[in-house]
């Protein structure tokens, strides 16, 4: 038998494949990787590193747990089955019509009925990932630009950008003013990619914030509207967290201000929108778009093609959202038991002496550990991330991967563990944070 | 521009009377159908109005110029992207306008015996029975798993690998040895899941070629690659016309030709892809033209993306060879070669969305892995496909009692197609039939083609798909999709068509 050599691959890739604007080798996903290696378990690996970078709600798990126990004939078709052929077939864009009105009226519920969502305006997709990237191929060609406020969810860089060609120009914000948006850096960053050449086709925001964890307040939302109505530009709200809002009346959703203003120039408005965060569902892949333009609506319904949420899956799901009873429950103990656990986080950290930005909403909190850099530039911040990661054996979101501006701000999730999973990470915490002042002491001081 | 000058004539008096009365009922017509395209540009409180593309013959050269109006104009709001225009263009294809006006008014036996029937739609619907039958002697298992048999979602709720989960992986590369590799066996290793094969084929084109690239593509193709495959890659479709003579199964020469032909255009072919077995021809490559193919490739140093979509679709006689067949036999170069597979033609699940990339190219497997996260299948519906596709007492059963069904609709159907002196292609495998209508067309010609395929929809009140929609080189074929008729359905198709083709025979 002869000694098979390894042949180099002498067939050519794309240059999408060869690029790196996945952004996979960043610190971000690196964490994951550690994570990996060494995952902690109760029982079987306590001592392993507790995953604290990924955004996942598993707080009211129970809730779809009992759903399904006393409502299994959602996950068929009835008794008989019938519909099953049908929905075996259906794979039209459209999306299933019990659906769509399922998930408008859940959006309504979520903003407390002061915004109205018409489903005939509902584009579904397989997940709020494709979502993203799917309204940037409508709204912009290769080489255009959208205006992103820093700090920003990671995955924008490779969602946004990478088989799209389409840039991010950042809008700075900082901690100043709680890391808001201003006019000034709307038009700054404007100006910035006019300098570049590059012409700006929208802004997107995240509604509540990733990773900042807060609502945007009504003046800042009615100052972007003025902002992109003025440029002729589109604004994207990605509020796929706004189920996660502690408290109803706290987050404001540019449909509202929308509707408040009659509707008027309204045409450039897409909100996008997931189960996977506020309903705990990500495996599912069920994500929307909802667009007040109608030839955005049409030529992103076509693009959908590309990305179909499973006809067995939007059954399910027609059937589970429009159980008034069941959502209305969800949504409000779901938003209790965020808000409890971010307490419990918060105060937890304030004993270790870290400082939080003041949060709302969301399943993470923005860690202040600025105070521990030994340099205050993002390689010190990465040196932290790296004592975080190895020594206390957490795995946290650097500022810096969200393109922070200011060196040292962390993002820590809370959602995806139990609570005693969180008291021992606050634990560890705690104890690094007290061998740190320990080593700060001089000896002599003893 | 053009416009002005002739209006200056009209001023001048040059031709005037003539220009004068042309010019503003040209600018009449294409603002008539601008306005009606995009009637609802404005928001309103009602929801917009569906897509009724219009589908008379008449729209059909318009196109183009209708989309130039669109792109045309303010930036803004009003304006989609280029990519999002193309999207627009494709789907003015016959193929997306037949099977649009069937939504309108689709044929039932009862309700509405004057719809149109469907035969654009590659579809089987002949052994649905078998399947829900299955679903509902293991409703519990397949739903809710049986980790540890209680009803429960935990497992599958999560974030889950956007390529698929292990199990899923496993189970389909067992069925896929099952149905199309027989002698060979898929790796799960080597898989890639993605909703749908739609996607699938995006995502490897994505990966093999940068925008302005080429793929060759034998001729007759599926409609739907000129829509999925460039939209949104950039990437152009080669078309390497076959014949009727030859079956239409391409030659080397003519993919030869093809490829010198696009170098001197200054175009750079990635990739050939081949549909095996094909559609819309039905037939199955010949183990020595898979052969043949990897040598071309490999002497041109591009990639192969074979579409084996259908390889679980054979009612004929003749064996189906996987190209991993013709791999495993071959020790070198797999590293060019991608097949795409999914659920929904040979299990008739489309709405599941389930499709395949294998590679046996590691690099393009991490490529294309990455890419997966923007089209990744429900792990709802993966949890009932590794029960389904796990069970292989069903499975073989599924396949042998569709294989005879598929088989006696075919036959029936094309015998009632011969009785009309429609003779079909060779065909053994696939949902369709590839028809030679060109006795009744009016000249032998796109345009005649076109004008029969008219009347066949509108008159006839059948939807089937022209070949010009698939690129075919000979006017007059059609492809008519026979997997969701029943017996009774047939004979109401042939009338209508019989009908219709009576008025093309008599002399006008």
């Amino acid at each position: 038998m002869a000694i098979e050599i390894e042949q180099p691959s002498s067939v050519e890739l794309s240059k999408v494949a060869v690029s790196e604007t996945h952004g996979e080798n960043s610190p971000y996903f690196a964490g994951w990787k550690a994570y990996d290696e060494d995952p902690y378990h109760e029982s079987n690996n306590p001592s392993g590193v507790i995953q604290m970078g990924l955004a996942e709600n598993q707080v009211s798990f129970d809730l779809l747990e009992e759903y399904s126990e006393q409502h299994s004939e959602a996950f068929t078709w009835g008794k008989g089955a019938p519909g099953f052929r049908e929905n075996a077939l259906f794979q039209d864009y459209h999306g299933l019509q019990s659906f769509r009105e399922a998930m408008a009226s859940f959006m309504e519920q979520i903003r407390g009925g002061r915004a109205k969502f018409d489903p005939d305006r509902v584009v579904l997709t397989a997940g709020a990932t494709a979502a993203n990237e799917l309204l940037t191929f409508i709204l912009a060609d290769p080489g255009d630009a959208l205006l992103v406020p820093t700090p920003y969810y990671p995955g924008f860089d490779r969602d946004l950008r990478w088989r799209t060609g389409v840039k991010i120009v950042p809008i700075h914000c900082d901690s100043s003013n709680n890391f808001q948006i201003t006019p000034q850096a709307l038009e700054a960053a404007y100006k910035e990619a006019e300098a570049m050449n590059t012409k700006v086709r929208g802004v997107l925001i995240t509604n509540p914030s990733n990773p900042l964890g807060a609502t945007i307040q009504r003046s800042v939302l009615e100052e972007i509207l003025d902002f992109v109505t003025r440029k002729n530009i589109h604004l994207v709200s990605d509020e796929i967290y706004s189920g996660s809002a502690f408290s109803s009346s706290e987050f404001i959703s540019i449909a509202e201000i929308l509707e408040s203003r009659k509707y008027k120039n309204s045409e450039r408005i897409h909100i996008v929108y997931s189960l996977s965060k506020d309903l705990g569902l990500p495996g599912f892949r069920v994500g929307t778009i909802y667009s007040y333009n109608d030839k955005v609506v049409t030529t992103a319904r076509r693009m959908s093609s590309f990305t179909l949420i499973s006809s067995q899956t939007q059954h399910l799901l027609a059937s589970m959202l429009s159980n008034k009873k069941f959502t209305e429950n969800y949504i409000k103990t779901n938003r209790e038991r965020l808000r409890k656990r971010y307490e419990m986080i918060i105060k937890g950290l304030k004993n270790a002496g870290i400082e939080c930005l003041k949060g709302n909403a969301g399943l993470f909190c923005w860690m202040n550990l600025s105070p521990l850099l030994e340099e205050q530039t993002r390689e010190g911040e990465l040196v932290l991330w790296d004592s975080m990661l190895h020594e206390v054996k957490l795995n946290i979101s650097p500022g810096s991967s969200c393109h922070c501006s200011e060196p040292g701000w962390f993002r820590v999730c809370f959602a995806n563990m139990s609570e005693q999973t969180l008291e021992i990470a606050l634990k560890r915490i705690h104890d690094f944070m007290q061998q740190r002042e320990r080593q700060r002491k001089p000896i002599s001081s003893q | 521009m053009r416009l002005i000058v002739p209006l200056q004539g009209v001023v001048q008096g040059r031709g005037g009377l003539i220009l004068g009365s042309l010019i503003p009922g040209a600018l009449f017509y294409f603002l008539q159908f601008y306005w009606k395209r995009h009637r609802s540009l404005n928001p309103s409180s009602d929801p917009p109005s569906p897509s009724t593309s219009s589908s008379n013959l008449a729209d059909l050269p318009r196109t183009s110029s209708r989309s130039n109006l669109s792109s045309r104009g303010s930036f803004g709001p009003g304006r989609v992207s280029s990519r999002g225009g193309l999207l627009a263009k494709a789907d003015d294809s016959t193929y997306y306008i037949g099977l649009n006006k069937v939504r309108e008014d689709p044929y039932h036996r009862t309700n509405n015996p004057n719809g149109i029937i469907q035969l654009g739609l590659s579809q089987n619907t002949l052994c649905l029975d078998l399947i829900e039958k299955w679903f509902l002697e293991n409703l519990t298992d397949s739903i809710m798993g049986s980790d540890d048999g209680d009803l429960s979602i935990s497992g599958i709720a999560a974030y889950k690998p956007f390529d698929g989960m292990t199990e899923m992986k496993v189970a389909m590369a067992s069925f896929m040895s099952r149905v199309i590799g027989k002698a060979v066996s898929f790796d799960p290793s080597q898989i890639l899941l993605t909703a749908g094969a739609t996607p699938a084929i995006e995502i490897l084109s994505f990966c093999l070629a940068d925008h302005g690239n080429a793929f060759l593509v034998p001729t007759p193709y599926y409609p739907g690659f000129d829509r999925d495959i460039r939209s949104r890659t950039g990437v152009e479709l080669i078309p390497v016309h076959c014949r009727s003579t030859d079956n239409f199964v391409f030659s080397i020469t003519a993919l030869d030709q093809a490829f010198n032909q696009a170098r001197k255009r200054g175009l750079k072919v990635r990739a050939i892809l081949i549909c095996n077995p094909a559609n819309p021809v039905g037939n199955i490559l010949p183990r020595e033209t898979l052969y043949d193919v990897l040598d071309f490739a490999r002497e041109k140093n591009i990639h192969i993306i074979c579409d084996e979509i259908y390889g679980g679709s054979i009612f004929g006689s003749e064996e189906f060879v996987s190209m991993a067949e013709i791999l495993e036999s071959e020790e070198v170069d797999k590293d060019r070669v991608h097949i795409i597979y999914g659920l929904s033609k040979d299990l008739s699940l489309p709405g599941f969305r389930a499709g395949v990339i294998y590679s046996y190219n590691d690099s393009v497997l991490a490529a294309a892995k990455k890419l997966t996260r923007f089209s990744s299948m429900s792990t709802l519906t993966q949890r009932l496909l590794i029960s389904m596709l796990s069970d292989t007492r069903f499975t073989q059963e599924y396949f042998e009692i569709n294989k005879r069904r598929v088989k006696e609709i075919y036959d029936s159907f094309v015998a009632g197609l011969e009785q009309l002196g429609i003779r079909c292609s060779e065909s053994n495998a696939g949902l369709y039939c590839w028809a030679d209508m060109s006795a009744l067309i009016p000249t032998y010609s796109e345009k005649g083609e076109l004008e029969l395929w008219d009347k066949l929809l509108n008159i006839a009140k059948i939807n089937v798909t022209p070949g010009s929609a698939c690129h075919c080189i000979e006017p007059g074929w059609f492809r008519c999709c026979f997997a969701t008729l029943s017996q009774e359905d047939i004979p109401v198709v042939i009338e209508r068509i019989q009908k219709v083709a009576e008025t093309c025979k008599s002399p006008s």
